[in-house]
């Protein structure tokens, strides 16, 4: 049957282009293969190649012509045998408009009804039930119990990265895992962070439970292609086949005296990518509970830890299988005033602050979001809806911060309750400086949180 | 091609010899329909074909068994095909349609499969490189004697990621045949142009990675050459490099003009080297085929591929509630 030639596509964006020259004339027998015409795009001059073999029965648009739309048909080719008066019968298959599923069908997400607030419901559960036995821990010990605790209850678990195995761990997180779980499981890789975090992110594909410690989250920056390209996105891309249930951990954020390419804040930068959770955690507790869920999750989770919180000391419950979930905020302290929100070592400046304000008598409810991905909104909104002022604190940069995200959040859906306009307290917009005073003033400050909330309630 | 020529004598049946012609002129006459329904629209955005390169992944995937793992760039049609994919699943995911393997989500360059172990479909260039040996290392992990073929091209041979994996898949024995498929062209830049070494197989040497060059347009060098990559990893040695030498006809993507080598070189290699047409003339000098034997393959192929671009255009778009799932399992979606 003879078929109509149509005006091709060459290139993604192509609507239109001209069909500079014809290379075969009517009578000519092309094969699959052949060059028939040149034909210029948007972009450039392209051949264009016959698909099937047959005769050129008829041209039927002329070279030099411009403008000539996709899928115009420009010539008709012919099967052996067939003639000119063919021609009348060919009928190329039209491009079929796609036709959607469910065209009823949006899934938009509704804005969020105008002016009305309904106060959302939030997990206020306690972490612990009354009367468990508590102990003191540092962050450092609960972490690593987190993890082992994890690794002898599945045997797909395995800790891989730069000094966690025979050093015991450039922090000293992994301390005593390689002579309980062995070589198999602690692995020590060289210094090579895009290449390890690949092999974490395959090892995942391939059905294991990787966890990948970085050095330092700023060494991860060699390895984020993999963490978002690779991890986050395949479960997506594969339509739910197969995805990355792995961390990513080890300390984010800046240490002490370590200049500008140690010392980076990635909350908000992980915090933006669809795929991912983001764990930050303050307390003892919270760094095992979370680590014990992460491993757990079907998902890649980044685990951002504090170099300056290691060492310190919190409650951590005696119970055998101690879990925080996702999503969950802390409230460590209520109050009636205003609302302080916080994640990671932010919380050290917002507890500080709220300390001395409450000296002073303002009554500062303290909130810490645990993790930011998913983020605990509804707690926020709650409190807000009590004090009518929120003052967000984290150590990263101010543009597109985690606090930028939660006043947008607040303003959308809480805007009424609003007695002033949300401050982010943030670090400063610079890289970070070596130099000890210039450091901590670059860092947020308690003080900084101090006057915030003083602002926003107007004292 | 600088490749040396397989000497051997065919160590193959001609069945199987039949099988490998239908594999790869499944693949041919699938990428020239796909780069058919491009130019129609009905696939949009970037779209590599194989056309020129079949030779490698049947050659290989004679060369696996069952349960190995492969996963490559995002030139990747022709691998899915000749693992077993659906071609219908296949061209029904380059329209985005929900039939597609990724339901439409995914796209030409980001297909997998957990059934026949195909883990994408990567559109980074060289990031499948770790990937793949990171499957590797899960199989090490669970002793389960598998082997995953990691494929890149010659352009991917220069990103860095590739020697901080071979590094480390000699540091740990793991059993990863890195397949490098040489067309000689990364995008619109030869090899000499990019390349230090003409042989890029070689630079496993550094690694104390043994390889080879193979003839990529002959299907038989290609299975040789697989076995004996393959009897290296899975008997426990780690890694083994295999640089096949090939050529695609077609540009780098649909929208290439490839003006960046003559059209007589792309004739000549069609003419002197097709991998097919190699094939043909065996079965055929061999008296293993008769032009009507080869014909009703013909016919059979075409009528796949036809029935895989009806289905593609028939399936409808996703539903707009998928644009919200697979974002986060509920559950671990691998077999543990």
């Amino acid at each position: 049957m003879a078929t109509e030639i149509l005006m091709p596509a060459l290139s993604p964006t192509m609507e239109e282009g001209t069909l500079a020259k014809w290379l075969v004339k009517e009578g000519d027998t092309v094969n699959s293969g052949d060059i028939m015409a040149e034909i210029e795009t948007d972009k450039a001059t392209m051949e264009f190649e016959a698909v099937d073999e047959g005769i050129v029965g008829k041209i039927l648009i002329e070279e030099g012509t411009e403008g000539v739309k996709v899928n115009t048909p420009i010539a008709i080719l012919l099967e052996e045998g067939e003639d000119a008066s063919d021609i009348e019968t060919a009928k190329s298959e039209p491009a079929s408009a796609p036709v959607p599923a469910d065209k009823e069908q949006s899934s938009e997400t509704a804005p969020a009804a105008a002016m009305e607030h309904p106060e959302p419901k939030v997990d206020t559960s306690p972490d612990w039930p009354e009367g468990t036995t508590l102990k003191q821990q540092t962050v450092r010990e609960a972490l690593r119990d987190g993890m082992a605790e994890e690794m002898r209850r599945d045997e797909n678990v395995f800790v891989m990265g730069e000094e966690v195995a025979e050093y015991q761990g450039a922090y000293k997180i992994t301390q005593g895992m390689l002579d309980e779980f062995g070589p198999k499981r602690v692995i020590d890789t060289p210094i090579t962070e895009h290449g390890f975090a690949g092999i974490g992110v395959g090892a995942a594909f391939g059905g294991l439970r990787p966890i990948v410690e970085f050095m330092t989250f700023n060494f991860a920056m060699q390895a984020i292609d993999h963490i978002i390209n690779s991890a986050a996105k395949t479960l997506y891309m594969s339509g739910g086949q197969m995805g990355a249930p792995m961390v990513f951990r080890g300390p984010n954020g800046a240490a002490a005296r370590v200049g500008a390419q140690h010392s980076q804040d990635y909350a908000a930068w992980y915090m933006q990518i669809p795929g991912l959770k983001v764990a930050m955690p303050y307390s003892a507790s919270d760094y095992k509970g979370l680590m014990k869920t992460a491993i757990r999750d079907p998902n890649p989770v980044i685990f951002l830890e504090n170099e300056i919180l290691y060492g310190r000391s919190f409650d951590v419950p005696d119970l055998d299988d101690y879990t925080v979930p996702f999503g969950k905020a802390r409230t460590w302290r209520e109050g009636e005033d205003v609302t302080i929100v916080s994640f990671g070592i932010g919380m050290s400046y917002a507890l500080q602050a709220a300390e001395k304000l409450a000296e002073e008598g303002i009554s500062a409810e303290v909130i810490d979001l645990r993790t930011i991905r998913p983020m605990d909104t509804g707690a926020i909104i709650k409190s807000v809806m009590k004090t009518n002022r929120l003052v967000t604190v984290e150590e990263g940069w101010p543009q597109g911060s985690v606090g930028n995200y939660i006043s947008s959040v607040v303003m959308q859906e809480a805007f009424d309750y609003l007695d002033a306009p949300v401050i982010n307290c943030t670090g400063k917009d610079v890289p970070m400086p070596y130099a000890a005073n210039l450091e901590k003033h670059a860092l947020v400050t308690t003080d900084e949180v101090i006057e915030a909330v003083k602002k926003v309630t107007y004292k | 091609m600088a490749a040396k020529k397989t000497t051997k004598k065919p160590n193959v049946s001609a069945d199987e010899l039949k099988a490998y012609y239908k594999d790869m002129l499944l693949i041919r006459r699938f990428e020239e329909k796909a780069g058919q329904l491009y130019g129609m629209g009905l696939i949009g955005g970037f779209c590599h074909l194989y056309i020129g390169q079949e030779a490698v992944v049947v050659g290989l995937e004679a060369a696996a068994e069952e349960g190995d793992k492969r996963i490559t760039s995002y030139r990747d049609h022709g691998h899915m095909l000749a693992c077993g994919m659906d071609p219908n699943g296949v061209m029904a995911e380059l329209t985005g349609r929900e039939g597609g393997y990724s339901k439409g989500k995914g796209g030409s360059m980001h297909m997998f499969s957990k059934e026949k172990h195909f883990y994408g479909g990567h559109g980074i260039v060289a990031a499948q490189v770790p990937l793949g040996a990171g499957l590797a290392f899960a199989d090490k992990y669970k002793e389960n004697g598998r082997v995953t073929f990691t494929y890149f091209g010659d352009g991917a041979a220069n990103q860095g990621q590739v020697y901080e994996t071979f590094n480390m898949a000699a540091l740990w024995q793991l059993p990863c045949i890195f397949v490098i498929e040489n067309n000689q062209y990364a995008m619109g830049t030869s090899q000499q142009r990019s390349t230090s070494s003409a042989e890029i197989w070689e630079r496993g040497k550094a690694f104390g990675i043994p390889g080879e060059a193979v003839d990529g347009m002959d299907v038989l060098a290609v299975k040789a050459a697989g076995e004996t990559a393959v009897a290296h990893c899975r008997s426990g040695k780690g890694p083994y490099i295999l640089e096949i030498k090939t050529y695609r006809y077609r540009g780098h993507s649909m929208s290439d003009p490839a003006k960046y080598r003559t059209r007589e070189e792309v004739q000549k290699m069609r003419d002197e080297r097709d991998p097919i047409e190699a094939v043909r003339n065996m079965l055929l000098q061999g008296k293993h085929a008769t032009e009507d034997d080869l014909k009703a393959i013909d016919k059979d192929i075409k009528k796949i591929v036809n029935e895989s671009a009806d289905f593609a255009k028939d399936s409808p778009e996703p539903s707009l509630d998928e644009l919200w799932t697979d974002i986060y399992a509920t559950e671990v979606p691998q077999e543990a």
